[in-house]
């Protein structure tokens, strides 16, 4: 094993391009390691001296979070759960507070899991993931970051650098998470739903092969606003979005019906508000 | 008294076998087979590995019989000719780096010609999957009373159910692990993490084809065992041997997480069926049950785990007519092995559910129905057991209602469950009792030895084979010693377990340690001070400050030696067992108890919750209050995770979700308070008046949490875990919130 520590992202990103793989919290990377033989051979680029990776930002237009920033970060920020308290109820599921205060956003995102919980909240907020690799920077929607299981757009010679998320006014936001227990379990079915002027985003985790938002839930969301859609167009658009899979955690059965039964539920919270 | 290795655990002082500084030594890991079932053809070491490097071992380096020493003998340390399971061992490997072996073990190649495996232990068997007798059975039992077929043709209600339960893992937080070596004298040794001392020594005596003075076995640290360490630390010890034996250097097996989970034995899945007679208000007239055990490839513990679920499977209750069948099965599955409630947690869910359908059926209530059946003073069990000590059932039952407010708190969930849209709140009661002890004529055929030596530096030493693992043999025996000397606990000291050193008082198992070998230790102190008082001329054996000022003088005049008291067991007097006809006293007593469980269930995912928990037992004597809430607490605990979400995923006999992140346990999140209670009633023949409770609190909670679903919902839910994706196929899809 091989383990480089850069200074600069310069320096990190020519490792990345050789093949080294980013090393952030580790949480994902180095689970299940004395086991994982094969991950032992592997060299790796440790992110965490790369100071330009850190930190939580505020522009007009967008709360920058560095590639470096943690659940457990965003948790303390008390901006951050004033503006998006969607990030915080996301950040809240996540592990317990030894995961929440190492593992990252950005690493969540480079993972790739479908099951990933950041992700979803992230993408029903629109984030757009900055990369920076040797021919220099490009801004990624998060929404267009995967073209695969565990498949992204990333190059091999790109980093994710920090996560833009647009500030906007939000009538509604809700994140739910269902797992085997109630706390430390990966999801079984999930969602993170938003309501803003740019209208309803519903991202799914867990019920496809990628983190995936929903058009067609969208859709009738955004037609038969501000009166939720009918229980029969829900399951319909449902089923046309997302392609649920038998596996060793749950069945597709399952999935597909508890996404319903939670989504209309949750629809049903806000407009049961005055 | 608190917990004597309390502080070193609590700190991470305390030394677990991988924690022992060792120099010069081989790490120890084991190839298996990948196939269920097959003849072993070839084993390939591939060629790009320096063999040279590694200690290798396959069948034909054992020195005795290529057998696990256990109930039959069918079982071999390592596969020869063929494999009965995914993940049997073939072939061991040693070498000095952890990981060089760990990748080599992915280098050898079991090749097997793979033959027709059984999985389903119901399925109709076709000639070439037999591997065992005549039909796979590798035991069949029966227990018979009156006549119940008879009594189920006379019988006003019939009601019938089939019930089903899953394997479960134990969890002990310290995976298997074992440290062997050759010492000077050429003596085998073996240290590590394990329930039952002269079971590992039979295995190695019988493996290496030598007496007991050629063996020694020591326990270290066990952290947490469930049963899941009384049977396989006999296969690994045995395989840490053989390596240290053929490199000549100490070798150290620690499984990891994944090898644990998926190579150990997991609690047999079960199948139960029950056909009840009962009169309209609810007078149990005829129980038949017939009960199915999938007991893995091998017999290991299966006959004495369907055993004691067979004896258990009536519940409490009394009833005249009474016919109990059961076989456990081969299947090409890991063997299904020791654990905690062995084989009666698994006919206590089928029973007690199986309650609640009845008074379902009969329109009464689930307690009522338990009232009029729950046994009484001077009734008998299944086996014909005239019950003799003990709380009356009923006002453990009560006090179970009382402290759960089970009229009040249902009344409101009623209301609750009318208004909510989607939350349903249920209570479930189950009221069970286990056997403390070994079955049958089993504590006879054991026949346990105790020894306390009064020592000269004025302490008394305790030596039995019974080991701490968690939960507080140590304490408890030190309790026992001084109350039965009327001495400081300070002046008593625990030997830790070593067969060069102590002598065999059995198997920490079965509920048995603070009853059976608490009271050996009672009875050792007792011929010690007898001993005591003659050497010092008094008229009576001495207790209290006379006992420690005779042990003082007698110390000063004979430095360096110890006077030994010495105790064997003998069965109480009343007790009859007879083995052919399986009646009599399967048990020297039985601890009771009476559980009540609330759940709210969740109609948009299905998932339950135990909001609430209340858990009233008879244990006889309470020796340390907080170890025997700790035992009750985390039983309880343990059974929660069985009925709710522990599930192991099979595939070709092999557990797929043998990682954590996979095979869900409760976190303290999952638990609700629970209010444990004792209603105490020494008994007669107990270490300081106690019976069993070990294995008790795993009972209980299964029924009662179902049964509390049964109530939120109006499901029937006949199969445990009740993870959500069962739930739901339970759940009319028109109950959609
Ligand atoms: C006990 C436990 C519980 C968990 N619970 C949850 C949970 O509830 N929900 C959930 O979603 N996840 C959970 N996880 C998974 C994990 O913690 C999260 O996915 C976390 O966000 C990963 O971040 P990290 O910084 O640790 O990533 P790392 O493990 O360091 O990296 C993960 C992947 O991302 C890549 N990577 C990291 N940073 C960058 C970067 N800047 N640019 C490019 N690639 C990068 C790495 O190369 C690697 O492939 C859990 C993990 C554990 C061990």
């Amino acid at each position: 094993m091989k383990v480089a520590c850069p200074t600069t992202l310069a320096e990190a990103i020519s490792h990345k391009a050789l093949g080294f793989t980013p090393v952030a919290g580790a949480t994902d990377l180095w689970a299940h390691w004395p086991v994982r033989t094969a991950n032992h051979d592997l060299s790796y680029v440790d992110l965490s001296g790369l100071h330009e990776l850190r930190g939580i930002a505020w522009s007009a237009e967008h709360l920058t979070l560095g590639a470096l920033t943690t659940y457990w970060d965003t948790m303390q920020d008390s901006r951050v759960n004033a503006e998006f308290p969607l990030l915080i109820a996301a950040a809240r599921y996540v592990g317990a507070i030894q995961i929440q205060s190492r593992g990252t956003w950005a690493g969540n995102i480079a993972n790739g899991s479908p099951a990933a919980d950041g992700v979803p909240a992230l993408m029903a907020l629109d984030a757009r993931v900055r990369l920076v690799g040797s021919n220099g920077e490009r801004t990624v929607p998060l929404d267009r970051f995967y073209t695969g299981y565990r498949a992204t757009v990333m190059g091999v010679d790109e980093l994710i650098t920090a996560i833009l998320v647009p500030r906007r006014t939000y009538s509604f936001t809700a994140f739910e998470k269902v797992g085997p227990r109630r706390a430390q379990a990966i999801t079984k079915v999930g969602f993170a739903v938003a309501h803003s002027a740019d209208g309803w985003r519903v991202v799914a985790n867990s019920m496809a092969a990628t983190v995936r938002r929903c058009p067609s839930l969208e859709a009738i969301l955004n037609a038969s606003h501000p009166n939720p859609p009918a229980e029969p167009d829900l399951r319909a658009a449902a089923s046309k979005d997302l392609a649920p899979i038998s596996d060793i955690r749950s069945t597709a059965e399952y999935r597909t019906e508890v996404f319903a039964r939670l989504l209309r539920s949750t629809l049903a919270t806000m407009t049961a508000r005055p | 008294m608190l917990r004597l290795e309390g502080l070193s655990k609590l700190t991470g002082a305390e030394r677990y076998a991988d924690d022992m500084p060792l120099c010069d030594f081989l790490w120890g890991m084991t190839v298996r087979s990948q196939s269920p079932r097959g003849r072993i053809v070839d084993i390939r070491f591939d060629p790009s590995v320096d063999w040279s490097q590694f200690t290798i071992v396959t069948h034909r380096d054992i020195p005795g019989c290529n057998e696990v020493y256990l109930i039959e003998k069918d079982q071999p340390i390592l596969a020869a000719t063929h494999t009965r399971h995914i993940h049997e061992a073939v072939v061991l490997l040693a070498h000095p780096d952890r990981q060089a072996l760990r990748r080599a073990v992915g280098k050898v190649k079991v090749i097997v010609d793979e033959l027709p495996p059984v999985f389903d232990p119901r399925a109709p068997l076709a000639p070439e999957q037999l591997q065992h007798g005549t039909e796979n059975v590798f035991k069949a039992l029966e227990i018979r009373k009156g006549d119940a077929a008879a009594a189920l043709t006379a019988a006003p209600v019939v009601v019938e159910g089939e019930y089903a339960t899953g394997a479960q893992e134990h969890v002990y937080i310290e995976p298997n692990a074992m440290i062997a070596w050759t010492d000077e004298a050429g003596v085998i040794c073996v240290r590590g993490s394990l329930q039952c001392p002269y079971y590992v020594l039979n295995a190695l005596k019988h493996a290496f084809a030598r007496e007991a003075d050629g063996v020694r076995v020591i326990q270290t640290p066990t952290g947490g065992g469930f049963g899941g360490k009384e049977d396989y630390p006999s296969i690994i010890a045995v395989h840490a041997a053989l390596l240290a034996h053929k490199s000549g250097k100490q070798v150290k097996i620690i499984y990891d997480r994944d090898e644990d989970m998926a190579a150990t034995t997991k609690r047999h899945p079960s199948i139960v069926r029950h056909r009840t007679g009962v009169t309209k208000d609810g007078l149990l007239l005829a129980q038949d049950i017939d009960i199915i055990m999938d007991g893995g490839a091998y017999v290991t513990l299966s006959p004495v785990v369907l055993s004691r679920g067979l004896i258990h499977a009536a519940g409490p209750y009394s009833c005249a007519n009474v016919h109990v069948r059961g076989r456990a099965v081969l299947t090409n599955c890991i063997p299904h092995g020791a654990f905690r409630g062995f084989g009666a947690p698994q006919t206590h869910f089928a029973n007690e559910r199986h309650m609640d359908r009845i008074a379902a059926h009969l329109g009464m209530s689930p307690v009522e129905l338990r009232r009029r059946n729950l046994l009484k003073k001077g009734q008998t069990t299944s086996t014909g057991q005239v019950i003799r000590d003990g709380v009356d059932r009923c006002e453990l039952l009560d006090a179970a209602l009382d402290a759960a407010r089970y009229d009040a708190r249902r009344q409101r969930h009623a209301e609750f469950n009318r208004a909510h849209p989607y939350l349903r709140r249920g209570m479930g009661v189950a009221t069970f009792h286990h056997g403390a002890g070994f079955t049958g004529s089993g504590e006879d055929y054991l026949a346990s030895k105790l020894a306390v030596a009064a020592r000269s530096d004025g302490r008394v030493e305790v030596r039995s084979a019974s080991t701490e693992m968690g939960q507080g043999t140590l304490t408890v025996f030190t309790t026992i010693a001084a109350e039965a000397l009327d001495i400081p606990a300070d002046r008593v000291v625990v030997a830790n377990p070593d067969t060069h050193l102590v002598p065999n008082s059995g198997p920490t198992v079965a509920s048995r340690t603070a009853m059976v070998v608490g009271h050996l230790i009672e009875r050792a102190c007792d011929d010690m001070a007898g001993q005591l008082g003659a050497a010092r001329g008094l008229s009576s054996a001495p207790r209290g400050g006379a006992f420690l000022a005779a042990l003082d003088a007698w110390g000063r005049e004979n430095p360096g030696r110890e006077l030994v008291g010495r105790a064997q067991y003998k069965k109480p007097e009343y007790v009859q067992w007879y083995d052919k006809t399986y009646q009599g006293d399967a048990y020297a007593t039985f601890s009771w108890g009476a559980y009540v469980a609330e759940v709210e269930v969740d109609l948009r995912t299905f998932s339950t919750r135990v909001t609430d928990f209340v858990a009233v037992q008879d244990i006889g004597r309470v020796l340390n209050d907080t170890l025997a809430a700790g035992q009750v607490t985390g039983g309880v605990v343990q059974a929660i995770g069985w009925a709710l979400m522990e599930e192991c995923v099979w595939e070709r006999g092999a557990m797929k979700n043998n990682q954590l992140t996979n095979y869900i346990i409760p976190t303290s999140f999952d638990v609700p308070e629970i209010n444990v209670k004792f209603i105490q009633s020494p008994y007669a023949h107990g270490g300081g008046g106690a019976k069993g409770v070990g294995e008790l609190p795993m009972d209980g909670p299964g029924p009662a949490i179902l049964n509390a679903v049964a109530d939120a919902t109006g499901a029937d839910p006949c199969e445990l875990p009740l993870t959500p994706e069962r739930l739901m196929r339970l759940i009319p899809s028109g109950d959609a919130p």
